[in-house]
């Protein structure tokens, strides 16, 4: 590890502009937000926990992953006088995901691997560097990570900034002097296991997930200690119960879902123990019951023919009690997968009016193109309605919290399967929605893409070589690639939605108290919605195409900004890459038939952007 | 998840040259190495202490056309053929299945199977997908995991109805050990399965390696549906290198017989 103090890497960073910042008092409201109403929300919603306001403190914002800020000196009258302030280089062209964080007056940023740590002093002009922390990690992590080398953010706490390194290793460094207060090797890249999630923190517990299932890991969250980094416990999603930590306290709300070691009964003897089921998406947590959700990965192994079963608990959404990791309940939200439709997305906690009453709500709008809504306290499924074209199923029985399936467009070896609806990129992956209280909408990046599944190439040689994918991507019905969705939470139904043709959004969203909702385009378009019409009030081209999540901040001059990465990659994203032939329609395990003409618009970046008034 | 996208960093590789330009009192002629795309802990095909037969064939060729040999290191996950050969890090792979289409293949050296894999006290005599003796086996098969893509065992085990026989080990192995694959063939020695479905150039050199004898048969099945089980494998050049390809091509004409001697050093069972 190499700490570099107050080092000034004049070459890395770019002026292209900055703000005159005197050093101001403490601006108001720079202390977190705690208020469990929102100004100009209906008076029935409640906020599970603080959102973001002056600072940016976890991968969403807040512990209930809605992205959204109490901000709003930028505002649908004024934002589109926006301009660039300060962007900078991270230095390392890959697949720039996640978000930056905003603690105090210095703004902290990941980079893909090698995973540095970036600490800009935002007193000063330009992007000034405070040091960097350069953990070094084991280069062997990028010959197993699938989808290219990407972080997906960290989480401040206990003085420190946390996050994982793509070599399954979680480090906490100080958050003021850059050095090393920790270092824990949680999984085994010898094994396949990397890490690309954010962890988050709760209380003392740093809980993180693994990543890797395309080698065969098995997935898991673990828990540390915050300030040692000491693992306390593990929670498996495949195995006996009591790896899965369901005990006494476990209450599925369903039937399907209920039953002894059902991570060991749901599949052929012994193959749970390399069922995928990983956790490389996002956390939310919700402190008022004490529980921590996250949603899991598709079951390994690929071949679903050889795994009959409902494979539990892959594509499940947990509820986890977060002092101990005991499961409370779980809803799997599709049996048996055979389309790659994992379950990673965030869930989105909101206690609002709904059916008639108050209902605390988790809300996940899903890979498989259907928007889920749970009673978070019982994992009762509530409603599931599609948002983007969708066929390999009709619709969910809520009083089963079953799928009703078209047999037609499941998958299996040597059968070529057409036009199945979403494709494995799913009706959304890993980029995470945002969602307003003001305006009841949750706004979802979408992709509307279709696949045909040619199960014809199982000939793996072992040792030699990998041979080619079976699946073919492409736009799906209507021709549009992407969409920015706003889905009406409480009448189950899309508000409207903003077309994005050329290529799936593939950009998270972040929603503010000026009404205004922001979100990038893979060719690199950063755009500011008005939150209520979807209407564009402003874009701004960017370097490089945008996979990140935008966040907001006060300045130490007490003005609003505006942050995001610029920096194509990702699964998608990747075939910008130069190396990557965008003749082929398979490569990329399917997505060129979807992206071929990226190159053609945007190139690898890696620049951080800083907008304001 | 998915996965399904490629690394792109290249910080695992670097290229080192165990070659080298003739030593002498006559001034050298310089020639270009002969750059070899390789994975440094993949036995018995290759390792960076050169212990694999990829290893000794590299040497063979180098040493035939009178060139420096080089390696580009690499471990062979998805993306390898993207960021080794392809990138211009290296020119030739010693090991690939011929007509691969990410590049483009020489004559066909060698062709082997996948075969079941034994122990010899156990008299088990497999050969086949549809011998009634797998009904109650254990059987070991080599997968990957959610990657899309599989060893044909596990389809020919699946449409059969074995899946509650099959005990699965990661195609890549435990990658800290310098034998990452030997772990199957292990596990039928110390009988933690009956029988397991091998790559022949894993299951004969593995199965040497046992204190117990072993056995190693090769599938008879015939290709079940699109499956199949037996395949030539050819060298690698980058499309459009047709000079390398004429030039490995000639060596594989003229050192037929080394390179055939070679293999069978290793186990290797050729069909």
């Amino acid at each position: 590890m190499t700490t570099h103090t107050s080092r000034v890497v004049g070459s890395l960073l770019a002026i292209v502009a900055l703000a005159a910042c005197s050093r101001p008092s403490q601006a108001p409201g720079r202390s977190p937000q705690s208020v469990a109403t929102v100004p100009g929300a209906p008076p029935s919603f409640r906020l599970v926990a603080g959102v973001a306001g002056a600072e940016w403190r976890m991968p969403a914002g807040d512990y209930g992953n809605l992205r959204y800020s109490t901000l709003d000196a930028i505002k649908t009258t004024n934002v589109m006088n926006l301009r660039a302030i300060t962007t900078f280089s991270t230095g390392i062209p890959h697949g720039h995901e996640g978000q930056p964080l905003v603690f105090g007056n210095t703004m902290y940023v990941v980079t893909p691997f090698p995973n540095n740590l970036i600490a800009v002093d935002l007193t000063k002009p330009g992007g000034s560097v405070k040091w960097i922390y350069e953990p070094h990690p084991d280069s062997r992590a990028v010959g197993i990570a699938c989808c290219d080398v990407v972080n997906r953010g960290a989480s401040y706490a206990d003085g420190k900034i946390v996050y994982s390194l793509l070599d399954a290793t979680v480090v906490a460094v100080d958050a003021e002097t850059g050095k090393e207060a920790w270092r824990t090797r949680v999984g085994d890249i010898n094994k396949g296991e990397t890490f690309t999630a954010a962890p988050i923190v709760v209380k003392d517990h740093v809980i993180v997930g693994n990543s890797g299932a395309e080698l065969g890991v098995r997935g898991y969250v673990a828990c540390l200690d915050v300030h040692t980094g000491k693992e306390l416990w593990r929670a498996f999603n495949t195995g006996p119960d009591s790896d899965v930590k369901i005990g006494p306290g476990f209450k599925a709300f369903y039937a399907k879902d209920r039953g002894k070691d059902l991570g060991v009964t749901s599949w052929p003897a012994e193959q749970w123990k390399l069922g995928g089921s990983t956790v490389w998406g996002w956390i939310s947590y919700d402190p008022e019951t004490n529980l921590f959700f996250y949603g899991t990965g598709n079951p390994g192994v690929w071949n679903p023919d050889l795994r009959p079963g409902d494979n539990k608990w892959s594509s499940t959404i947990f509820a986890r009690d977060a002092d101990t990791g005991e499961a409370r309940w779980a809803w799997q939200a599709t049996a048996h997968d055979s389309w790659d439709y994992d379950e990673i997305m965030e869930n989105i906690l909101v206690d609002m009016e709904y059916g008639g009453r108050p209902r605390k709500l988790l809300v996940h709008p899903g890979r498989t193109g259907f928007v889920y809504v749970l009673d978070r306290e019982t994992g009762e499924l509530l409603s599931a309605e599609t948002y983007q074209p969708t066929n390999w199923a009709t619709r969910y029985d809520l009083t089963s919290g079953k799928a009703l399936e078209d047999p037609a467009k499941q998958t299996h070896f040597g059968t070529v399967t057409q036009g199945i609806c979403p494709s494995s990129t799913g009706a959304k992956d890993v980029i995470p929605s945002a969602f307003s209280p003001r305006t009841g909408l949750l706004y979802i990046p979408a992709h509307n893409t279709c696949m045909d599944y040619e199960g014809i190439e199982a000939n793996y040689i072992a040792g030699t070589p990998y041979l080619g994918a079976d699946v073919k991507m492409y736009p799906g019905p209507g021709g549009y690639q992407g969409e920015l969705v706003a889905w009406d939470v409480a009448h189950n139904r899309k508000a409207w939605g903003v077309k994005e043709e050329k290529f799936p959004l593939y950009s998270g969203v972040l929603a503010t108290a000026g009404d205004v909702v922001f979100y990038g385009t893979m060719d690199g378009w950063f755009k500011a919605a008005d939150a209520r019409t979807g209407a564009e009030l402003w874009k701004f081209h960017v370097a490089s195409g945008i996979v990140a999540n935008p966040i907001t901040y006060l300045g130490p001059d007490g003005k609003q900004y505006v942050a995001v990465y610029s920096g194509i990659g990702g699964w998608m994203g990747a075939v910008a890459f130069p190396d990557v032939s965008a003749d082929d329609p398979y490569a990329g395990l399917g997505v060129v038939g979807a992206m071929k003409d990226i190159k053609k618009y945007t190139a690898p970046g890696s620049t951080v952007y800083v907008f304001g008034l | 998840m998915s996965s399904v996208c490629r690394t792109v960093g290249l910080a695992a590789a670097v290229v080192v040259a165990v070659g080298g330009v003739t030593a002498g009192s006559e001034a050298p002629t310089y020639k270009a190495a002969l750059r070899v795309c390789a994975d440094p802990n993949n036995l018995p095909f290759s390792n960076m202490r050169g212990d694999g037969f990829e290893n000794r064939i590299a040497s063979l060729l180098a040493r035939d056309l009178g060139r420096p040999l080089a390696y580009f290191w690499l471990p062979q996950r998805r993306g390898f053929i993207r960021n080794s050969l392809n990138a211009g890090r290296c020119d030739v792979v010693i090991g690939v299945p011929a007509g691969y289409e990410l590049l483009q293949t020489t004559r066909s050296y060698y062709r082997s199977s996948y075969a079941f894999v034994s122990r010899r006290d156990r008299h088990l005599r497999v050969d086949s997908f549809d011998a009634p003796a797998l009904r109650s086996l254990r059987i070991g098969i080599q997968i990957s995991g959610d990657d899309y893509n599989n060893p044909p065992a596990a389809q020919a085990l699946a449409v059969r109805h074995l899946n509650d026989n099959v005990r699965g080990f990661l195609v890549y192995g435990d990658y800290s050990k310098p034998d990452p694959q030997r772990d199957i063939v292990d596990a039928v020695a110390d009988g933690r399965v009956d029988v397991a479905v091998v790559w022949g150039p894993l299951a004969g050199y593995y199965a040497r390696r046992q204190t117990t004898p072993m056995e190693v048969r090769p599938i008879v099945t015939m290709a079940d549906g699109p499956a199949a089980f037996a395949f030539d494998i050819a060298m690698g050049v980058r499309r459009g290198d047709g000079a390398l390809q004429a030039a490995l091509d000639r060596v594989i004409a003229q050192h037929g017989d080394d390179l055939r001697r070679i293999l069978r050093s290793y186990g290797v069972p050729l069909q």
